[in-house]
């Protein structure tokens, strides 16, 4: 057997490299490249911090669908969760309960992440114990928070009233923190979080495990049911961490908050290297396909080769051809 | 040489390598018209990459395959079919949600004014289900036939579209030995009507008794073809290892008999077994036989508690819980399924997650995983089981079948159990792993480990079990010890000829 391992060709360092895991950053600074000769105001920093600020919201609720989408299911309720779970904030907020306007926002956040994670829960749950395919579970989801949303707003918009709460609250989605706008750090140290847990945890490799083969999964004593509630929670926490950083941009919510939210999250996962069918999951990757979207939307803007209505075109050919260089890519490997 | 007209497919040094690692090096193979032959080798030994290469699943990565004397580069996903090359693949082929009949026309559907003809569809079906032999509903649905039958359905769709060339890779791995015995009579008619089979199996007494010349590959290379009147399964057996073969069985030690209890089976009933009881004590081996379908893997299942049951398992004295799997295994028991790449395996990744995946507690602190340690239990484990693997990084679905079982072996036994349930432990494997997997079991056993051997081969069970039980229909008929253990004794069990009191 030592012969042939000494047989064995010297691969180089390319030769090492996952081209699916690459391709998404490939992708980016492609894009960033031709950004840059459309027009020379998009690669400014302001232009790009702003970019990357924007794409804020998807990013968080696409590194939750990292972890749905990982464990072989798939989460289509998010948009909607956006809207329900930002309506009650806002509803929370305005109903003044505390009289301390610190301490009414910290319960509200502290609300908002509980409701968020019971929306998740309940996707889980309507999935794994009622057995229905998740896409159906949370086609019917999608629906229901979403008709709530409208239900509580009476078709119209739910505003935060007080001033004096939105002065509070303005910092976390407008403020900096050594220059650096606050939604951005958030998304860092959310997908600093994620991508521990993923890789870096058993909770991660059970994830991993039960998206690529639920069988040997269950066969190894994982709690294949457990497991995936737990991720619809972690999207369901995602979602609720986008909303507290969206409810202080607009201070307001409508029937069409987040609409396509969740076309454009998986969207994003999809781009950044994790397989829709399970099993495989980048969270970084996720990151930079959010990154991307945004930024497709933002070479548009500056361009005048496309009229910017067309962006749901584009942004769903992207999520078309990221399945087809996905295939591609993994027929070579 | 042979002569050039009487071949009809041929490869000519055929080398291929997957992702830079060579699998097969300038490889001759020759097929005659109307031939039965037999691909010999051990897993690993680059069998399936040739098979795949024959069939146009997979291109070369050099040489060229020829089709009656002339180069072609065969169409790729099984569209070599319409050039008459059917291979039946040891991963199973059908659609679950189709009947047999539509499975058997997939593709081909006959039509009248544009309507499919169901009617002359399935008498043709049938048709070709009888020469087989085999009595499976032309109507039944896929998903609802057992792996036997579908392997069946297979080969008549195989065999139904009049295929020059049929290339079957372990075709009899699920069959019953009178379900081997029609699917060989059927090859020997079709033989004399000119088709030619290429035969992969592992099964040195069905090689011997239908082939007409046999290929042994080692290690990727071509060793030796040659006609099987000239060759004995001993010599083969050589040739497929290059060493010489001591005894396949390493001895049994039988513990005493008043070695304590490691489980005891009560009573137990699952889906249709019904009522099974039986003791293990410790350090001791004891076997499960029975005709496939018997209701073994049912029963270990229940045992293990992947499925739910009655009655009553107690290992060491305490009693498990029904249906609770990770509580058996804190308890010491483990069940190494027999389905290791749907249910013992993540395929798509590394050794090392494979390893590790029901014993992460013992890596990690807090939830952190520790890489080092995990790769430390690799490193242990690839010495242990003797797992050779060229690219330590490579993902498992890569490796042998010999490499996988050795790897699940190994995954089961990171917890040290107490009991291991073993199910085929040597399924799709070659010799020289077998000898090594009896091995691995007979120094558990001599540590003190209860074993539980499942298995449909029936020197297995003999060669390495004290006591074998006989399952039938979901009961434990009998339960053999010393000299009754014999082929014709547990045949007779199996069978239904003899039942214990």
């Amino acid at each position: 057997m030592t012969t042939a391992e000494e047989q064995l060709p010297k691969r180089g360092r390319f030769a090492d490299l996952d081209l699916r895991a690459v391709a998404p950053f490939a992708a980016l600074a492609l894009l960033l490249l031709l950004g840059a000769l459309v027009n020379p105001n998009f690669i400014s920093l302001a232009n790009l911090e702003n970019v990357a600020t924007r794409s804020a919201f998807i990013a968080l609720i696409a590194v939750g669908a990292t972890f749905v989408i990982s464990s072989g299911d798939l989460d289509l309720s998010v948009g909607s969760m956006v809207a329900f779970v930002a309506s009650l904030l806002i509803l929370f907020l305005n109903s003044g309960v505390i009289a301390n306007p610190v301490m009414l926002l910290c319960a509200g956040v502290v609300l908002t992440v509980v409701i968020g994670m019971l929306c998740g829960l309940a996707n889980g749950l309507i999935t794994t114990l009622g057995k229905i395919e998740p896409f159906i579970a949370t086609l019917g989801t999608m629906g229901i928070y979403r008709g709530l949303t409208t239900w509580l707003s009476q078709g119209g918009a739910i505003t935060l009233e007080s001033r004096e709460l939105q002065d509070l609250y303005r910092p976390v989605y407008f403020g900096q923190i050594l220059g650096i706008p606050v939604p951005i750090l958030v998304v860092l140290l959310v997908t600093g979080v994620a991508a521990f847990v993923l890789y870096r945890t058993s909770y991660g490799r059970h994830v991993v495990a039960v998206g690529s083969n639920r069988e040997v999964a269950r066969y190894s004593a994982i709690k294949v049911d457990r497991v995936r509630n737990v991720a619809f929670i972690i999207q369901g926490l995602c979602v609720a961490i986008a909303v507290l950083l969206y409810v202080p941009r607009l201070g307001s919510t409508s029937a069409t908050t987040g609409m396509l939210w969740e076309l454009q999250a998986i969207t994003a996962v999809v781009v950044g290297g994790t397989a829709l069918k399970g099993g495989a999951g980048r969270v970084w990757g996720t990151i930079c396909g959010a990154l991307i979207l945004e930024l497709v939307g933002n070479i548009m803007l500056l361009s005048n080769f496309i009229s910017e209505y067309l962006i749901g075109t584009i942004q769903g050919s992207i999520i078309i051809i990221a399945m087809l260089v996905q295939r591609s890519l993994a027929r070579k490997a | 040489m042979d002569d050039p007209q009487g071949i009809v497919l041929a490869a000519e040094r055929i080398s291929k390598a997957f992702a830079g690692v060579q699998v097969l090096f300038s490889v001759d193979f020759q097929l005659r018209r109307g031939e039965v032959h037999a691909l010999m080798g051990e897993n690993g030994a680059g069998k399936s990459t040739l098979v795949k290469i024959l069939s146009g699943f997979e291109q070369p990565t050099s040489g060229q395959v020829l089709l009656d004397g002339q180069p072609i580069k065969l169409p790729p996903d099984g569209r070599a079919e319409a050039l008459g090359i059917a291979i039946i693949h040891q991963e199973f082929n059908l659609a679950e949600h189709l009947t047999v009949t539509e499975s058997m026309y997939l593709g081909r559907e006959v039509t009248r004014w544009g309507v499919l003809d169901r009617k002359f569809m399935r008498a043709e079906t049938r048709k070709a289900l009888d020469q087989l032999g085999t009595s499976i509903d032309e109507n039944a649905l896929i998903s609802s036939l057992p792996v036997a039958a579908r392997q069946m359905v297979e080969i008549a769709k195989a065999i139904s579209r009049k295929a020059r060339v049929v290339i079957m890779d372990e075709p009899t791995a699920v069959l019953t030995r009178a379900e081997t015995d029609v699917l060989f009579n059927q090859i020997r008619r079709l033989k004399s009507e000119g088709t030619s089979f290429i035969f992969v199996s592992h099964k040195l007494d069905e090689v011997m008794a239908l082939s007409d010349r046999i290929t042994v590959l080692r290690d990727g290379q071509w060793i030796k073809t040659a006609p099987t009147t000239e060759m004995s399964g001993e010599r083969i057996a050589q040739l497929m290892v290059g060493r010489e073969l001591s005894s396949l069985f390493p001895g049994k030690v039988e513990p005493d008999v008043d070695e304590s209890i490691a489980l005891e089976v009560r009573g137990v009933s699952t889906g249709y077994v019904k009522n099974a009881s039986f003791k293990l004590r410790k350090g001791e081996v004891i076997g499960f036989a029975g005709l496939i379908g018997s209701g073994r893997t049912e029963l270990m299942e229940a045992v293990a508690g992947l499925r739910p049951r009655t009655g009553q398992v107690l290992l060491n004295g305490e009693a498990l819980a029904s249906g609770h799997l990770d509580q058996s295994m804190d308890k010491g028991l483990a069940y190494l399924t027999k389905d290791r790449k749907s249910k013992g395996l993540l395929l798509q990744s590394g050794m090392a997650a494979n390893l590790t995946l029901q014993s992460m507690f013992m890596h990690s602190r807090w939830g952190y995983l520790n890489p080092k340690s995990e790769a430390e239990a690799l490193e242990r484990a690839r010495r242990r089981f003797d797992i050779r693997v060229r690219d330590p990084r490579v993902v498992v679905g890569r490796m042998s079948g010999g490499n996988q079982q050795k790897l699940l072996l190994a995954k089961v036994m990171e917890r040290e159990p107490r009991v291991v349930i073993i199910d085929e432990p040597t399924r799709g494997i070659d010799v020289g792993t077998k000898q090594q997997i009896y091995n691995f079991i007979a120094a558990l056993a001599a540590e003190g480990c209860s074993i539980i051997v499942v298995s449909s081969e029936m020197p297995e069970v003999i060669g390495l079990c004290t006591r074998v039980a006989v399952m039938r229909e979901g009961r434990i008929v009998g339960m053999l010890e010393g000299d009754a253990i014999n082929e014709t004794e547990i045949m007779r069990y199996a069978a239904g000829l003899k039942t214990a009191a």
